[in-house]
């Protein structure tokens, strides 16, 4: 079925943002995913938080790979570039889409399929090359397109639409970054679009990879009972590990000394990220501690969502291999090629 | 067929031979031999004399055994010759393979320090035995030079037997070493004690020995990979992206070496290059197809095992119309193979690597300044036909040392990036932008690059999609898209490099490709003074230029060189041109080493007589 525009209309009340666009020009084609779909709450997500930020749509690149999750690039920001890659490959795609160009806004949409499986390898490098992108698993424990296999983030114990459990462990993103070096590490739920947009705001700020798990339910094979990627279990099982508020780069900050409490970070972009830490002792920026509190709440069945964790001071890729401010692709060949002179030196006696 | 047979028209008289012949190193890897080989390359060649140099090395590190061929020929034959005047014997382990290669009237250099077995002696050559472990051990303190050093101690005493000028030699080592004076000092008076030794005790020079000439003036000593490396410089590459794989590493080292050097940001002292080794090969083609999605001029090089993981990629690129460069330095298949033989093996693969109806441009270059050439012209050929361009080289071009003309470079050239809308004709144009609309003569649609304009955005995908870049999956959207791709793939025909034809009125024609070309020459010169008349075509690129057609036609039997069990460019060539497949007949040489003209002469010869 070939994709649909959506009717480009605008009411007059429309609120516009500093670029006089409105949420809808943030939007891209209609979606062809199930009615209840958690991608589309992530997309209206997505959309909310571009739109606030004021990104120039032309400045964002959307890639993805295969699967349910892959369709949503076309759903947002129409006035971007997008690739829809292959199963799996995204991460490598974006990796040498953000060498050649430093300057983008790069949102890759993956699911726990394409990253966790498929993708594993890729996603883990991705992590340790800190590029800088937005990296969005839509986590729902099934393979949707294929109608219902389990995927590696299915938990022990929870069961297929048919009743068939699973018994392989699950791979948790949130512990592999920790454990990978990961610098900015989220997890958000579909549901909780207020949760969602100030976390998506942050990520595209942040100075290397921003990893945001995002629960997202699948209302066709994986919302039933005995589902743990349910739209019940996770608000039963929902544990709040942080509250992020962003403040961007224009806005006056008010209050210069974050309530007790309030974790003040100063994002890449000169943006300010603040932090409240729901359990008071929850500590974002330690990686062990986070690790611990992880594992924890596994144990006891929660889900632990917000901010986890984040490490504004490491170098992203471009800092890593000391590459010039100016974007790889548009340095002049004058300044790439060294000419005929030096050539003639090679290999002569 | 592998052939074992030796033609007598090369065995050439034993004495007296000036400027004509071959050298056979015999060593244990790991223990410096190839520094010492290198050091008598050079000497060859800036006594103006045309030399290769083949390094039949194993895939490991210390201890297995490895060999070093030099042939030195003033009329420029440097394919690989198959008898040896001079054999340096330095492995104990294969004294008796190596004795048994010399030809009758040649000789064997061997380390005298310990007795040799006598079943080893052979009548019709002579020994000339240096006690070479002796000396070093006599010489030198340290347990390593002692082992290093037997290596120019040796290339010393082949310096006196071959008459090679020793003030070049010595001047050699000084470059090699300036400042550092000990190392200098330890080589010079090893590369004496090995020359005052043989002069001492042999009756110097040899019969066959080296004189000056003026036979490499306008020429470089190169390897294909160096030249690679240089091309991608040269067209303007700032993206890389690897996996270690033998034959292909010491290209990417190259390139990062040469960016070190030229890449530099003259004001901030930065990068203007980003170089990534990737977890696999896989994700090395993902991160060049993501930067010339973005527009940036990228590349990958890698070997067999690494086309075989890229292919899914592969696919991508070609269906979602990106342009990407891969270098494939082909080694012995299948599987892990070979790592370190030669083979042109891939040819097939990479023609239609992926899934689903493909084909790709290639590029066979047959020789390292080719591979300067080939390499600067694959990225233009990407941005015209927006397609994979695959440049296929292999471990006796990309790792050996080559005589070939000195590089040249037209200060004027800028790169052709193809049909590509910039910001201001994408704001001033009344119409919508659609990627796979209005293509060019070639079939080729403008693309955009990402970050310029909103009225530029498109939806790439590997999926189905109709010409305005939308998802589809309607019989008609579809083949619009696909049989413009086979069309595209044709017009690149007249864009590709021309093959090389010499046409001297024969019937018959020997074709090849890649770096058979020197060998076949030869052969094709020997065949002559036999009687036989031969025309010649070298394939250089695909699809096939018209030319190459033409020529087919124009012959009743044509022996295809090449070097892999199947025949795989005689395949392409029933596949892809109208040629009776009955008059394409198919010499094989496919056992992991260099080509011969010796081994192309036989084949000829016996295929001929049937």
């Amino acid at each position: 079925m070939a994709s649909i525009d959506k009717p480009p209309i605008v009411h007059p009340g429309t609120r516009r943002n500093s670029l006089g666009l409105t949420i809808r020009d943030y939007e891209g084609s209609m979606s062809t995913l199930c009615a209840g779909c958690g991608h589309d709450s992530v997309t209206a997500a997505i959309v909310h938080a571009l739109w606030e930020m004021d990104t120039q749509p032309h400045m964002i690149a959307k890639l993805s790979g295969i699967g349910c999750s892959a369709k949503t690039t076309a759903y947002f920001a129409r006035g971007a570039h997008g690739f829809n890659t292959v199963h799996g490959r995204m991460a490598t795609i974006a990796t040498g889409a953000a060498a050649a160009n430093r300057d983008l806004l790069y949102i890759g949409i993956s699911g726990d399929g394409d990253s966790l499986s498929i993708g594993l390898g890729h996603l883990a490098h991705l992590i340790r090359r800190n590029v800088r992108m937005v990296y969005i698993i839509e986590n729902n424990g099934v393979y949707g397109l294929t109608k219902g296999q389990f995927s590696p983030s299915a938990d022990v114990g929870s069961t297929t639409k048919r009743g068939d459990p699973n018994n392989t462990p699950p791979i948790d993103p949130m512990s592999l970054g920790l454990s990978l070096g990961a610098t900015f590490l989220a997890r958000g739920f579909s549901g909780d679009k207020q949760q969602l947009v100030p976390i998506i705001k942050a990520a595209a700020s942040h100075r290397g990879l921003a990893l945001i798990d995002v629960i997202s339910p699948c209302v066709t094979f994986n919302d039933h009972e005995g589902s743990t990627k349910s739209y019940l279990f996770t608000r039963q099982h929902d544990s709040t590990a942080t509250e992020a508020d962003f403040v961007p780069v224009q806005a006056e900050i008010v209050a210069s000394v974050p309530p007790e409490g309030v974790l003040s970070v100063t994002m890449h972009d000169g943006s300010v990220l603040r932090v409240r830490s729901v359990p008071s002792d929850y500590d974002p920026t330690d990686r062990e501690a986070v690790a611990e509190h992880l594992r924890q709440a596994r144990a006891a069945g929660d889900v632990v969502t917000g901010l986890l964790y984040i490490d504004e001071t490491s170098a992203d890729l471009h800092e890593m291999h000391d590459t010039v401010s100016q974007p790889l692709r548009d340095i002049p060949f004058a300044q790439l090629c060294p000419g005929s002179e030096v050539l003639a030196g090679f290999g002569a006696r | 067929m592998v052939l074992e047979k030796v033609v007598p028209a090369l065995a050439g008289g034993g004495s007296g031979r000036v400027n004509d012949l071959a050298i056979k190193l015999a060593n244990v890897n790991g223990t410096g031999s190839s520094s010492a080989n290198n050091l008598l390359m050079q000497a060859f060649f800036r006594m103006g004399i045309p030399v290769s140099g083949k390094n039949l090395f194993p895939s490991n590190i210390q201890g297995l055994p490895t060999w070093y061929e030099i042939r030195v020929n003033a009329a420029g034959h440097t394919a690989r010759a198959l008898d040896y005047d001079v054999m340096v014997a330095m492995n104990a382990n294969t004294y008796a393979q190596d004795i048994a290669e010399v030809r009758a009237g040649g000789y064997v250099v061997w380390d005298a320090s310990w007795p040799l077995d006598p079943v080893l002696l052979r009548g019709d050559i002579d020994y000339l035995g240096v006690p070479v472990a002796r000396m070093c051990t006599e010489s030198f303190r340290s347990p390593r030079e002692r082992t290093m050093m037997q290596n120019v101690v040796t290339a010393g005493a082949l310096v006196a037997l071959l008459a090679i000028d020793l003030d070049t030699v010595s001047n050699l080592l000084a470059e090699k070493f300036a400042g550092k004076d000990r190392l200098r000092d330890s080589n010079q008076r090893a590369l004496m004690l090995g020359y005052d030794y043989a002069r001492e005790h042999f009756d110097c020079p040899l019969p066959c020995h080296v004189e000056v000439m003026e036979g490499t003036a306008d020429s470089i000593l190169i390897d294909g990979n160096t030249a690679a490396a240089l091309g991608c410089l040269y067209a303007g590459v700032t993206v890389a992206a690897w996996y270690p794989i033998t034959p292909s590493t010491s290209l990417m080292d190259a390139f990062a070496q040469l960016c070190r050097r030229f890449r530099r940001d003259p004001v901030s002292g930065r990068n203007n290059y980003l170089i990534l080794q990737a977890e696999d090969e896989l994700a090395a083609l993902g991160i060049v197809i993501g930067a010339s999605w973005n527009g940036a001029r990228a590349v990958t090089s890698t070997s067999g095992p690494g086309i075989s993981l890229m292919g899914e990629l592969i696919g991508l690129a070609y269906y979602t119309e990106t342009p990407v460069v891969i270098v494939d330095v082909q080694r012995a298949g299948p599987s892990t193979g070979m790592p370190t033989r030669t083979q042109q093996g891939d040819i097939l693969t990479c023609a239609y690597a992926s899934h689903g109806d493909t084909k790709h441009i290639l590029l066979f270059p047959g020789n390292p300044a080719e591979c300067f050439d080939f390499a600067v012209r694959s990225f233009d050929l990407a941005e015209q036909f927006q397609t994979p361009v695959m440049m296929l080289s292999d471990v006796d071009i990309g790792m050996n040392d080559w005589v070939v003309p000195r590089l040249s470079w037209d200060d004027s050239w800028v790169p052709e990036h193809g049909p590509v809308i910039d910001a201001p004709a994408l704001e001033s144009r009344v119409e919508a932008y659609h990627r796979y609309a209005n293509p060019n003569a070639d079939e080729v649609s403008p693309r955009t690059l990402p970050g310029i304009s909103e009225r530029g955005a498109y939806f790439a995908r590997g999926s189905g999609h109709n010409q305005l870049g939308g998802y589809t999956e309607t019989p008609d959207e579809y083949l619009e898209v696909v049989d413009r791709l086979a069309r595209k793939h044709a017009a690149a025909a007249s864009a590709v490099p021309p093959p090389q034809i010499e046409r001297r009125g024969a019937r018959t024609a020997l074709l090849t490709v890649g770096g058979c070309d020197p060998a076949v020459r030869e052969a094709i010169e020997l065949l002559a003074t036999e009687g036989l008349r031969l025309d010649y075509m070298r394939i250089r690129g695909f699809p096939f230029a018209a030319a190459v057609e033409d020529f087919l036609a124009d012959h009743d039997t044509i022996f295809v060189v090449e070097q892999n069990r199947d025949a795989q460019l005689r395949s392409l060539l029933v596949l892809e041109t109208t040629v009776p497949k009955d008059r394409l007949r198919s010499v094989l040489v496919y056992g992991g080493f260099p080509l011969s003209a010796a081994e192309v002469v036989d084949s000829v010869r016996t295929q001929m007589e049937a």
